[in-house]
């Protein structure tokens, strides 16, 4: 399944429903930088499981993956 | 008393949507925060007879909470938790109300809430909104979460939705106006009935934003 360790190529992948492609591999936490996120402020499901926040950094994502980052903005 | 009470009950289970009500009598909601939002969502819960509440907060009523949040000035230094029982029971005395004047964090949050059928997010920061998103959705299987994002401002009530963000996540609110533009009674009441009504429908059975 994941051999994102052999393959230093591009993956594709969805995120929040757009399909885009990135260099592999690549961990949640360099996908949240390159997409400017703050990862206090957010949740992560890789394909419909949360991705607990201790597991960003080495979290890798593999392709064809679903990703759902939903982020979060102050007040209530 | 007894027979008040039973004429009382039987008087306000009348205006109940048939249907509707025996199903929310039988349901378990948590809402974990009681500002703005929580203080709100609990009455309308209350309203519609949850069975029972589960609420959480850390908080002291404030004069500056009075412009949004659903207390009186005859409550202020009062904790939240109580304060919000206390007029629960005045709204519906028939529903079980079971509240933690606690911090929520990643250690309690599964404990407090594992049992709940829906919890409404309604916290202040977004750290802890997160917080609580990735907590509850990784550890408790069952629960589906209805969370706030963005009702401050005079912006049109019209941009504040409910959306379904994950299987068991739903997140109502603009997604953008934030805490520092200040927050005003009309919108984040808005929100509040999104949550709220959000709720109800997936207690309901109801999946669909």
């Amino acid at each position: 399944m994941d051999n994102n360790y052999f393959n230093e190529g591009d993956v594709e992948m969805q995120v929040n429903g757009e399909q885009i492609r990135v260099e592999a591999p690549l961990t949640v936490m360099a996908l949240l930088e390159q997409q400017n996120y703050q990862p206090n402020r957010i949740a992560v499901e890789v394909n419909e499981v949360i991705v607990p926040k201790a597991q960003y950094e080495t979290f890798m994502l593999s392709d064809c993956d679903r990703v759902e980052i939903v982020c979060f903005v102050g007040g209530g | 008393m007894q027979e008040y009470e039973e004429m009382l009950q039987q008087k306000m289970a009348a205006r109940h949507s048939p249907g509707v009500h025996e199903r929310m009598k039988r349901s378990i909601v948590g809402i974990a925060g009681l500002g703005g939002l929580g203080s709100n969502i609990a009455a309308m819960l209350a309203r519609m007879g949850v069975g029972h509440l589960v609420l959480a907060d850390f908080d002291v009523v404030e004069p500056g909470n009075l412009n949004r949040q659903n207390y009186f000035v005859s409550q202020l230094g009062k904790y939240k938790t109580e304060a919000t029982a206390e007029q629960l029971l005045q709204i519906n005395p028939f529903i079980t109300v079971e509240f933690h004047t606690v911090r929520v964090d990643e250690q309690n949050a599964a404990s407090l809430f594992g049992g709940c059928d829906v919890v409404c997010e309604a916290f202040d920061n977004p750290e802890s909104k997160a917080m609580l998103v990735s907590t509850l959705l990784g550890e408790c299987a069952g629960v589906k979460l209805v969370c706030g994002s963005g009702m401050a401002g005079i912006g049109s009530s019209n941009e504040i939705l409910t959306r379904r963000r994950m299987s068991r996540l739903y997140v109502c609110g603009d997604g953008l106006s934030e805490a520092a533009t200040g927050i005003m009674a009309p919108r984040v009441i808005i929100c509040a009935g999104h949550q709220a009504n959000m709720a109800v429908r997936l207690l309901m059975g109801v999946e669909e934003a």
